[in-house]
């Protein structure tokens, strides 16, 4: 065995924010009855309850935060650092108990900050971009019931917190693209934005159970715990006791409820049309952090999927596959949208394949890490999109219609995006360099080649779109609504180009000329745009190891850990030492955890920073810029001949751009095919089952019963019972008569008859079986 | 099965208070209606009241055990008793049908159908809620046919007279088939006191002794039983009866027969068919469990053919007590809580539902979803309780609805011992499919009825949900939020008794 004798550590530190974390959701929760009960009548139409209460969750975030660290620091080097945990019983029915609580370790104190930082800048945001909004305080109530789904969610300690936490997040969104729902476009984008998830959410239904009883058994004898806990599942995922086929098709499931939240291939559709919700919406829920959902559900449970996916294992998973397709897919879309929110969704989709690329490939911090920098720099874009929307397009938010030569207009907004969009096309040093680069490099460095150069190329079109973005909205000549028109309200087109926005407000604006937005929409987003260039030096690689921080933190130690009955989760035991070789931790968890000892996180690798592969990347990421900036100033600049047009003339050209213009046409498969199929055919078919078959059936039977019944009154009935029953019937018929004459008498036959019947075969049977 | 016999009035008070409340009412004269109100009213509350009593003089620490019975001489010559008694599946669905019946009276205040007749109204809504109440305390075969009989008649005379147009179609239907149903289950039931020695009707001595039957004639019993359930139910293919019913009823009768008298046929199952026969229940659970995902899978697609909300929401019914024949049919403890909770979880909202619709009905003179439209604008409060119950009836776990479902899908992936595995796992991965339906439908409706613009000419204010819908309402959507919250208050009161009910599964 290669662990040595056990080593007592010192306990861990823990804090009162640790301990009291959980009161992260439930700050909101209450702030969300709140809003619903009174808030109509508050000076502030109950956004004041909003930003206060996530103003407050924001403390006990970062407070968390803070002592996590403190925790982190505290504990000696190889020492497994253990969730703060706390549980309380729910309920408990069949010999089963339902727990519910908090678990908090690195990844969770992490993704807690963001949403509670970006929950509470797009409050703020929302002060004024809403102002005057019809629904203002409906719009605050579920802003904030969803940032309690999240952080509910984010602090789960089993399963099933993390299902009430995913799906009040599904009902949120729902409610919030749907907020403008007099236009048909947006409630049917709702629908489909809901449905589209609850479809991926069979998954998360059906890996949960499998796990639960998968695990149980495992998790009561070795930790105490049920199978619900997540750290249960986790510790038994690594534990060498899974069937190999249930955790890989509980894997599989809970991966397709991934896809769905986290808009991966080929249920990435519903995003796009989400955009049909207020930018504030887009900005946190479809962007930021609801979206990162799918993505924190395969990080949450990663034992589960490392074990059960073979991740690091010698061929390629499901997780790398789809991310890939997404990648790509999803960036070649962005090329064709006019919609500037459409192109940062396609973009999300896009960078949401990145975290699930780095997932699938081992690069578990990486993809963390792309979470927490990408979450700053897409929401900074999406408030820019709204200040933009709000202050200067006349809530439109066609970029060829109606923007272009901003940039002199709006200055803060137009430095914000452009530092973002550099965040995200990933140039040094912004912050999005530091997070996509390390899963592209941790992806080759673990032998995927090939996802490497599908990396790349994302990496390549992802500067190339935000290019094509930028030239249209900040350069060349001011267009449409931007230069003063106001005829753009007219076209009610059905991918929503604009903001139904502008209908629903009653502060009708006064500013005819571009300009720039006040101070409660500048200053989120200039915050943003600060953490867009500096949240990546939480784990700069390049400078050296000392400024892997978020390597510190956040990742969880693959240490083997005798179990924790000998003293408490907090006095946890080391057995192992891992080896330190060139950087590269060494141990046996994840490939074969000792029979005495539990795993609580595999062991990952991380791949050593080169600035030669760093800039072969970045060369690809300017070339991109260069290209798309020349080409933009061509086509739309200049309208150079050559280009323009060229759809019409090139065969080629002109199936591609269908291709992408018509989404491949999965939407046509979805509509058309699937929905239509089960609404049309299959539910009218099961429908036209019931009236003809088995009421036909029934109809018959009644039929044939009026028939047999007519031979019994006239033959048996009249002539020989003629009392007692008839009596019955006569009883019921004046009953009827005295309500109304309906055919009761009918009723009082049939009755006797079959009670008749009753006591005859009754009799037989008793007979037949004594 | 453990008794605390104290020789208690306090069950046999609540469950005839109703009919005294009737007598008053058969010499009321016809045209004094606020007399015939008050004294519906009255007796309803006084009712809740007596039910609240027992509720608190309930022994929550026993709950396993039957409670405040009360046995006497009933029917000397075939052995039947006045045998009462109330248990932990028993009380919240006694407390359910008393609940709703109070305020299905009050909502009645405000909403008499057509053709009126208040007298005759309350007069059935209170000898239902006797049948109902009964059929739940009921602890001798004989007297719970009678109760579980009891129910049919007032309410096929509820939807022949008060119903909507094809009315006579409908209740001829129901009565019919529930009849139909009725027969087979009293053949069962004589079986079932014949085969055990024609000693007693009494279920306790019963359930000691049906499993000493042999197995081929407990699985023919059960057949019996099955049917009876099943129609009450209804599990396909035995509900067509159902979306006529429902649909045709008026909104009183649809409540209550969605929130009470379906759960006659599940209480009937986890009460009498599957402690009594125990071999016989093995043998036929995967055949219940098999039509139960069927239902659910039917249901919902019966859903998304429907123009008319009301028929939808009927549909739902199918898809949704499809959920609690699963959990029932696995046999297992949790399953069978899940099943119990779902009954009382589908009861609260899916009576809302139709609440929800009568009240649409009433404000817009149609149902068909074509023709509605923009309720939020014209009725917003109206809009959000029907959004809130959309969102409970799909399962949202928060709400009542979700503890149910998800429950009941969990516990088919471990059914009781004796169970084929793989089976009940495809029922599982199903059964989780329907949730995904049950969305899509749901939704839809929502969609295409509460948002968008008003549609119609006709552009008149409508008065959005008034005090006496509110009163009648509050009660059910606190306690489908309360007990999405902490489902615990229900789950802490049924488990002692499923526990004790499943005691021959080994569990």
């Amino acid at each position: 065995m290669m662990f040595a004798a056990s080593e007592v550590l010192a306990p861990l530190r823990g804090g009162w924010f640790l301990e009291n974390a959980w009161l992260a959701p439930v700050v909101p929760t209450i702030g969300f009855a709140l809003i619903v009960l009174i808030g109509k009548r508050l000076p502030k139409k109950g956004s004041e309850i909003g930003v206060l209460s996530m103003l407050v969750s924001l403390v006990l975030a970062s407070g968390a935060a803070w002592q996590w660290i403190q925790r982190v620091g505290a504990a000696n080097e190889e020492q497994f650092v253990a969730p703060v945990v706390r549980t309380w019983t729910w309920w408990q029915a069949g010999g089963m108990q339902f727990t519910i609580g908090q678990h908090i370790d690195g990844l969770t104190v992490v993704v807690l900050f963001v949403v509670a930082f970006i929950s509470t800048l797009v409050q703020i945001y929302s002060l004024e971009y809403l102002r005057g909004d019809r629904r203002y305080t409906h719009f605050f109530a579920a802003l904030t019931l969803f940032s309690a789904g999240m952080l509910a969610m984010v602090i789960a300690e089993d399963m099933i917190l993390f299902l009430l936490g995913w799906e009040i997040m599904g009902l949120c969104s729902f409610m919030l693209i749907g907020h403008w729902w007099e236009d048909g476009a947006n409630s049917r984008a709702a629908l489909k934005a809901f449905f589209t998830v609850r479809t991926g959410d069979v998954g998360l239904l059906v890996g949960i159970s499998m796990l639960f009883f998968a695990a149980n058994d495992w998790t009561t004898t070795n930790l105490g715990l049920s199978g619900f806990s997540i750290r249960g599942i986790s510790a038994w995922a690594l534990s060498g006791e899974p069937n190999s086929t249930v955790i890989l098709v509980a894997a599989f499931a809970l991966f397709i409820a991934a896809i769905g939240k986290s808009g991966q291939f080929p249920l990435h559709t519903w995003l796009p049309d989400a955009m049909a919700g207020p930018t504030p919406v887009s900005s946190l829920l479809h962007s930021s952090t609801m979206v990162v959902a799918g993505v924190f559900l395969v990080a949450r449970l990663y034992p589960v999927f490392f074990t059960g996916l073979d991740i690091l294992g010698p061929s390629s998973n499901v997780i790398m596959v789809i991310a890939a397709i997404t990648i790509v897919i999803a960036a070649a879309l962005a090329f064709v949208q006019t919609d500037i929110k459409r192109v940062l969704a396609y973009s999300t989709v896009s960078q949401l394949g990145y975290m699930m690329l780095g997932l699938g490939a081992g690069a578990w911090l990486p993809a963390v890490f792309h979470i927490f920098t990408h979450a700053f720099f897409k929401a900074c874009l999406f408030l820019c999109a709204g200040s933009i929307s709000h202050s200067a397009s006349h809530h439109s938010f066609d970029m060829k219609k109606d923007m272009g030569g901003l940039r002199k207009h709006m200055p803060i907004t137009f430095a914000s995006w452009t530092v973002s969009t550099l965040a995200l096309c990933g140039v040094f040093p912004f912050s999005g360099f530091f997070s996509k680069d390390e899963i592209i490099d941790n992806v080759g460095a673990n032998g995927y080649t090939f996802f490497m150069v599908v990396g790349l190329g994302g990496a390549f079109l992802t500067a190339a779109y935000m290019t094509r973005a930028t030239y249209l909205t900040f350069f060349g000549q001011a267009r449409g609504a931007s230069a003063g028109e106001h005829d753009t309200h007219d076209a009610h087109d059905m991918h929503g180009a604009h903001d139904a926005h502008s209908s629903h407000d009653t502060h009708d604006t006064k500013h005819d000329s571009p300009h720039e937005s006040g101070i409660l929409i500048t200053a989120p987003i200039a915050i943003l745009a600060v953490l867009a260039i500096f949240s990546g030096l939480f784990n700069a690689t390049p400078f050296g190891e000392s400024w892997e921080y978020m390597k510190k933190w956040v990742e969880p130690r693959a240490v083997v850990v005798v179990q924790p009955s000998a003293g408490g989760p907090g006095a946890a035991l080391v057995l192992s030492l891992p080896e330190a070789e060139s950087g590269y931790g060494d141990s046996p968890c994840g490939k074969e955890t000792p029979v005495d000892g539990i795993c609580y996180a595999p062991q990952v690798n991380h791949a050593k920073f080169k600035w030669s592969k760093a800039l072969l990347s970045l060369a690809l990421v300017f070339a991109g810029i260069a290209i798309s900036w020349l080409l933009s100033a061509a086509f739309y600049g200049r309208r150079d001949p050559r280009l323009v047009g060229l759809t019409q003339r090139n065969g080629v050209a002109r199936a591609g751009y269908r291709l992408l213009a018509n989404k491949y046409y999965l939407d046509d498969l979805y509509e058309r095919g699937v929905v239509r199929a089960v609404v049309g055919p299959m539910a009218q078919g099961a429908y036209w089952f019931n009236q003809k078959v088995l009421d036909g059936i029934l109809h018959g039977i009644a039929r044939v019963a009026r028939v047999v019944a007519l031979v019994v009154y006239r033959d048996i009935d009249q002539r020989v019972v003629d009392g007692a029953v008839n009596a019955s019937g006569e009883l019921a018929q004046s009953a009827g008569t005295t309500v109304q004459p309906i055919q009761s008498g009918r009723v009082g036959h049939y009755g006797a008859l079959l009670f008749a019947t009753a006591a005859v075969v009754a009799l037989v049977f008793v007979i037949l079986n004594t | 099965m453990q008794m605390i016999n104290d020789d208690n009035w306090v069950l046999s008070v609540g469950t005839f208070l109703p009919m005294l409340g009737v007598l008053v009412l058969l010499v009321t004269p016809k045209a004094n209606e606020a007399a015939i109100k008050i004294v519906a009213l009255v007796t309803s509350i006084a009712t809740v009241a007596v039910g609240a009593f027992t509720l608190f003089s309930f022994d929550f620490g026993q709950a396993g055990s039957m409670q405040f019975v009360a046995q006497t001489e009933w029917i000397p010559v075939i052995k039947s008793t006045y045998y009462i008694g109330l248990d932990g599946i028993s009380l919240p669905l006694y407390l359910l049908s008393m609940v709703v019946t109070l305020l299905v009276v009050i909502y009645s205040l405000d909403h008499i159908p057509s053709p009126g007749n208040p007298k005759a109204f309350f007069s059935l809504m209170l000898i239902l809620q006797t049948g109902m109440a009964g059929t739940f305390i009921a602890q001798d075969l004989i007297l719970f046919f009678v109760f579980f009989e009891i129910v049919l008649l007032p309410m096929y005379f509820m939807i022949g007279v008060w119903g909507g147009e094809n009315r006579q179609y409908a209740s001829l239907k129901f009565f019919l088939y529930t009849m139909f149903g009725s027969a087979l289950m009293l053949v069962a039931f004589l079986a079932m006191f014949f085969k055990t020695g024609a000693e007693s009707f009494a279920i306790p001595y019963l359930v000691e002794n049906g499993a000493g039957i042999a197995k081929n004639a407990q699985v023919w019993i059960f057949a019996g039983m099955f049917v009876g359930f099943a129609v009450k139910v209804p599990m396909f293919p035995f509900h067509t009866w159902l979306p006529d019913a429902h649909t045709q009823a008026p909104t009183q009768g649809s409540v209550i027969l969605a929130a009470i008298l379906l759960k006659l046929g599940t209480y009937g199952f986890v009460r009498i068919a599957i402690p009594m026969l125990p071999d016989a229940a093995i043998e036929w659970a995967p055949w219940i469990g098999g039509l139960a995902v069927i239902g659910i899978i039917y249901g919902a697609f019966g859903c998304l053919a429907q123009t008319d909300m009301k028929r939808l929401i009927a549909f739902s019914s199918v898809a949704h007590m499809g959920f609690v024949m699963l959990g029932i049919s696995t046999l297992t403890p949790f399953g069978v809580n899940a099943a119990v909770f779902g009954m009382v979880a589908h009861g609260l909202i899916t009576g809302m539902l139709f609440f929800i619709a009568g009240s649409v009905k009433e404000r817009y003179h149609t149902l068909e979803i074509s023709k509605l439209g923009g309720m939020l604008t014209q009725v917003p409060r109206l809009g959000w309780i029907l959004g809130l119950c959309a969102m409970a009836s799909l399962g949202l776990p928060g709400l009542a609805g979700f503890w149910g479902e998800f429950p009941a899908i969990l516990s088919a992936y471990n059914p009781a011992a004796g169970l084929n595995v793989t089976v009940y796992r495809t029922y599982m991965v199903i059964a989780a499919l329907g949730t995904v339906l049950a969305a899509a439908y749901l939704l839809w409706l929502y969609q295409r009825t509460a948002f968008g613009t008003p549609k119609g000419d006709d552009h008149h204010e409508m008065h959005d949900v008034n005090t006496y819908e509110w009163v009648a309402w509050l009660p059910m959507l606190i306690a489908i939020v309360v007990l999405g919250v902490v489902p615990n208050l229900l789950f802490s009161v049924i488990d002692p008794a499923v526990q004790e009910t499943l005691r021959a599964f080994g569990g």
